[in-house]
């Protein structure tokens, strides 16, 4: 791919990034923050390949361990995220089946 | 650059586009709470496809990768488990400074290591386009690092949320700024930084690493709310400058959501305040952080007290009530409290309501979440532009914990640092109760409310747990 299809792909997707972010509803900005917080951690597939490239190149050591300490640093985003996310939404209930007597 | 497109198969750039289309839809997920789960499945489904993607592209060293999946993972599910809702603000921004780190970490990564990375030329040097984005990669990643770290330290109260201001501060900002660029420039066409030599990225990272504390430690308390979105959109820049570098289309994709994400929500937050953006990053603003912290002067004006007797029968007794609920509620912890009162009242008949402004948390949505967990239905909570006209037809405006969203100042004092914020109308109900600590104290912005002196507002000083109780036990007693 060259420069100017990666960068097409990034202004198109900062322009869905903001219809969608816009459609999100208020109640609901934190577990937003919470989300694009462990999907922003995708960035562990750069640590990934510097972690596996430097155990078979020779003097990738320094690159494989700052490689892998990413991968440390991003798997407790991406675990911690998605599971506080998890945890937010479950509370979000409506109680309709409750009998409340009037509303 | 057409050596990086030989070594992707195509199945595996197809699978990172599938992660990526997926970390939108988890996103679209949550435009309803309905649909909010399954989009964070979808999250998740789509970091499972992106890790096996790149795991099944370099399947080398393979135990060690495991292992440190494995002790992160373990870490971030604890972490998750544990974390109280209150707290969620400073968690986020921990969550921040880590992603930032990451972005660091794979930038140098792949300056050490080009070759893994395919972004070197024919002669093993690195080409020109991939180390300017390496140098702002390793900026964004290491402001957005050093930035959180404050951010983090300063709402959870190990640092004094009150800005601290270095002289000269604008011209030293802008000065490092733009020597972050210019050696970026100079990086990019630099023979030695080619080949992986000279210090010049080195350079760059610890200028970031400055800038990043620089820039936020000015910022006070009150303003929090925009600098934790701020970081959160650029958190997702240094994912998309990496998604770049490594020719990712799901890193790109993610980082752009991420990007205009936290950029969307500073715009909310910073109107919600009435503040520009700029005024924001300029910092110094709301010297004094600590919600009901004493004040000196002593206010002589009179108000009308009283107990919690009388809000249980004043609320009893009406049609329909509307809580405004601010920060102060959530420091004291008074939420479950106050959902048993809204139960009561619901009970009696009492058609009940929560108003939420949006900067009545410390970071957007932050007041949803403390009333979810306290289990108040989702459609019993509105927002501002839903609700303030409801003020005028309502009985009782119950606010707790809340002071400068109600200040009517800020719609008729030109005068007043508050003035043109959005504002809950609460003056406008017939009954005004207002729960608060003494009368000494002041909200962030330091402004005196004159809904305090109205004949029909009735101050219920005391502790917003305390008092809720209070209300709770006298609906109790006096319903049967």
């Amino acid at each position: 791919m060259d420069f100017l299809s990666i960068l097409s792909i990034f202004v198109l997707a900062v322009f869905v990034g903001y219809y969608v972010v816009w459609s999100v509803t208020p109640a609901l900005h934190t577990p937003l923050m919470a989300v694009t917080n462990a999907i922003s951690s995708v960035i562990i597939v750069g640590a990934l390949i510097a972690a596996a490239a430097g155990a078979i190149t020779e003097g990738g050591g320094l690159s494989q361990w700052l490689g892998l300490l990413g991968v440390v640093l991003a798997s407790i985003n991406i675990f911690g995220g998605f599971a506080v996310t998890r945890r937010m939404l479950a509370m979000y209930k409506k109680k309709d089946k409750k009998p409340a007597a009037s509303k | 650059m057409e050596h990086a497109v030989a070594a992707t198969p195509a199945w595996a750039v197809l699978a990172y586009l599938v992660a990526g289309v997926l970390f939108i839809l988890s996103l679209r997920g949550l435009s309803s709470p309905e649909t909010s789960q399954a989009g964070n499945r979808n999250g998740m489904i789509g970091m499972l496809i992106a890790v096996g993607t790149t795991l099944a592209l370099h399947p080398t060293g393979l135990p060690l990768i495991i292992a440190a999946i494995a002790i992160g993972g373990g870490i971030g599910w604890v972490i998750a488990q544990r974390i109280q809702m209150t707290a969620m603000p400073e968690l986020v921004a921990g969550f921040h400074s880590l992603v930032g780190m990451a972005a660091v970490l794979v930038g140098c990564a792949a300056y050490l290591n080009p070759a893994a990375f395919g972004i070197v030329d024919g002669t093993g040097a690195i080409l020109a386009v991939s180390r300017v984005e390496m140098g702002l990669g390793v900026a964004i990643g290491a402001i957005t690092f050093s930035g959180s770290i404050i951010a983090f330290l300063k709402l959870s109260g190990r640092m004094s949320g009150s800005p601290i201001l270095l002289p000269a501060r604008h011209v030293l900002n802008l000065g490092m700024l733009a020597g972050i660029l210019i050696l970026t420039g100079v990086f990019a066409f630099d023979a030695a930084a080619g080949m992986g030599q000279g210090p010049l990225l080195w350079i760059i990272l610890a200028l970031s690493f400055i800038i990043g504390v620089t820039l936020i430690i000015p910022i006070g308390g009150a303003d929090m709310p925009v600098v934790i979105s701020m970081l959160n959109s650029y958190s997702g820049w240094a994912a998309a400058a990496m998604g770049f570098t490594l020719q990712n289309t799901a890193m790109i994709i993610t980082g752009a959501l991420v990007g205009s994400s936290g950029a969307i929500l500073s715009y909310i937050m910073c109107k919600a305040m009435n503040r520009s953006f700029i005024s924001v990053i300029a910092g110094g603003f709301g010297a004094e952080a600590d919600a009901g912290g004493p004040k000196g002067a002593a206010i002589q004006k009179s108000y009308k007290a009283g107990s919690a007797d009388d809000a249980a029968f004043i609320m009893k007794n009406a049609e329909s009530v509307i809580i405004v609920p601010g920060y102060g509620m959530a420091v004291s912890q008074a939420q479950h409290a106050l959902r048993e009162m809204g139960d009561l009242l619901k009970k009696e008949g009492v058609s009940v309501k929560y108003a939420i402004h949006p900067v009545a948390g410390r970071m957007p949505g932050h007041m949803n979440v403390l009333l979810a967990e306290a289990n108040v239905s989702y459609d019993e909570v509105f927002e501002l532009e839903d609700i303030n006209s409801e003020f005028g037809q309502c009985d009782v405006a119950f606010v707790i914990g809340a002071n400068d969203v109600t200040n009517p100042l800020a719609k008729t004092d030109k005068s007043s640092p508050i003035y043109g914020m959005p504002v809950l109308d609460v003056e406008k109900a017939k009954t005004v109760l207002f729960v608060k600590r003494s009368m000494g104290g002041v909200g962030y912005a330091g402004v005196d409310n004159p809904v305090f002196y109205m004949d029909n507002t009735m101050m219920l000083l005391a502790d917003a747990k305390k008092m809720v109780e209070n209300i709770v036990k006298s609906l109790n007693g006096g319903g049967h």
